[in-house]
């Protein structure tokens, strides 16, 4: 099968990879890139829990081709913060228990980065709008309205 | 899977050049928010992907004098927040915010959601109420400008031949953009494929309509125009039995059919009762 290169800045790391036209996003940096953070869910963009920052940008990445990414730069929830230092965004989940199973987490919080950039101040109805292509399967919406919208800039 | 090949030109005679020899093969992609899904599915399987996303001159909203051009690979974020097209094609802006969710949004193309031709596309009925106008390119370089009402031809279906792309659509201004409506009812809020959507935009002479666009999706094989109601409207003052009158005739212009998000039946009702309330909405200044 023909390969194509791929070169992605992920997290601010530039790697280099090769792909079939067909692959996703999702699937090199998962398989490819050890980017395990990213999680599949659907696979078909209903889910988003494979939601990435591409170009700053919130996007599914099971509906990017891969080699449509190259030159790009990918942000995950990883770069985001790190265990060692989270983001007010990660911090503020735990604090609220808007954890549960926490399939949906690297997603929502990508998510709810892109929000919070472009809307520092969002009101609740924009927060859930927001996180509208994000499913949390444990239904824990309320909890995570709550811990975006303690980090909106009205909150600090 | 069969083997497939990517391509990315980034100039239209590149693109041109590249396709010969590939007709029947190819599949256009952009943002991809279809075709991957198409691809894992099998519904598709093209021996070429080929990207129109570098090509020059295909992006982006300029305000003519008379005119809007979109490029097709303008993303329904970027139409949604567009302050030329909330001033002019309000119900366009509208069906762009509320077409599948913000990361969907963030890909999804307006030549994609046009090209793909799902009679339930969010984008077309507002673009058919506004007259607006397909730009295509095809091999040889051949332009061709195609009116919506006649682009579509039925289920994923249009008048694009295989190896013709979509350049960018582009919209007459409206007399009065304020005196518009878009309605969309879908299932639930996010991530909803319409039950029924109506798009409507009036011009007024005091209380008699002049002219009058109805265009309605999810109803019928593909997004169509309810030509009768817009005819029965013109040259009438807009009072409660006109409405009702229209109300009621509109259920004989569709032909929906019965699926998983809703019966036939319920789908006359539905496009009834909404064109009453985009009708209201459209009096009463639009708030589409």
């Amino acid at each position: 099968m023909k390969t194509y290169p791929v070169e992605i800045r992920l997290n601010g790391e530039l790697l280099r990879t090769e792909v079939a036209a067909h692959e996703t996003l999702l699937d090199v940096l998962r398989k490819k890139l050890g980017a395990k953070e990213v999680k599949s869910g659907c696979a078909k963009g209903d889910c988003g829990a494979c939601a990435v920052l591409l170009d700053g940008k919130a996007v599914n990445a099971c509906l990017v081709l891969a080699v449509q990414a190259s030159g790009s730069e990918v942000v995950t929830v990883r770069g985001i913060g790190t265990e060692d230092h989270p983001h007010p965004l990660q911090e503020s989940f735990v604090r609220h228990g808007a954890i549960q199973c926490g399939y949906c987490t690297p997603g929502m919080i990508v998510s709810a980065k892109a929000l919070l950039d472009r809307n520092p101040d969002p009101t609740r109805e924009e927060i859930r709008e927001g996180i509208s292509g994000n499913l949390c399967r444990c239904t824990g919406f309320k909890k995570i309205v709550e811990a975006i919208q303690s980090t909106a800039k009205s909150k600090q | 899977m069969i083997p497939i090949e990517y391509l990315a030109p980034k100039t239209l005679d590149r693109l041109l050049e590249d396709l010969k020899g590939m007709a029947g093969q190819v599949k256009f992609v952009a943002g991809c928010t279809n075709v991957i899904p198409d691809l894992r599915a099998r519904t598709v399987s093209p021996k070429f992907l080929v990207n129109l996303q570098g090509l020059e001159g295909m992006s982006g909203i300029t305000e003519e004098k008379n005119a809007l051009s979109i490029g097709a690979l303008t993303t329904m974020t970027e139409l949604a927040g567009s302050p030329v097209i909330r001033a002019w094609a309000p119900a366009l802006a509208s069906a762009a915010h509320q077409m599948g969710n913000p990361l969907v949004r963030n890909r999804a193309t307006l030549g994609g959601n046009l090209a793909d031709a799902s009679p339930a596309a969010d984008s077309a009925p507002p673009l058919l109420s506004l007259e607006a106008v397909i730009h295509t390119l095809g091999p040889g370089g051949v332009n061709r400008e195609i009116p919506v009402d006649r682009f579509f031809e039925g289920p994923h279906r249009t008048v694009l031949a295989g190896e013709e792309i979509l350049t960018r659509v582009t919209i007459p201004k409206p007399k009065d953009p304020s005196r518009s409506a878009y309605i969309k009812l879908g299932l639930r809020n996010a991530s909803a494929i319409s039950v029924v959507s109506i798009a409507l935009l009036l011009e007024l002479e005091g209380a008699i309509c002049r002219k009058a666009r109805v265009a309605l999706g999810s109803v019928a094989p593909t997004p169509t125009r309810a030509y009768g109601v817009e005819k029965a409207l013109e040259g009438k003052k807009i009072d409660e039995a006109i409405k009702d009158a229209c109300a009621d005739m509109i259920k004989g212009e569709i032909s929906p059919i019965s699926d998983i998000r809703a019966s036939a039946d319920y789908r006359r009702w539905t496009a009834s009762v909404l064109f009453q309330r985009a009708i209201q909405q459209a009096m009463e200044g639009g708030r589409a």
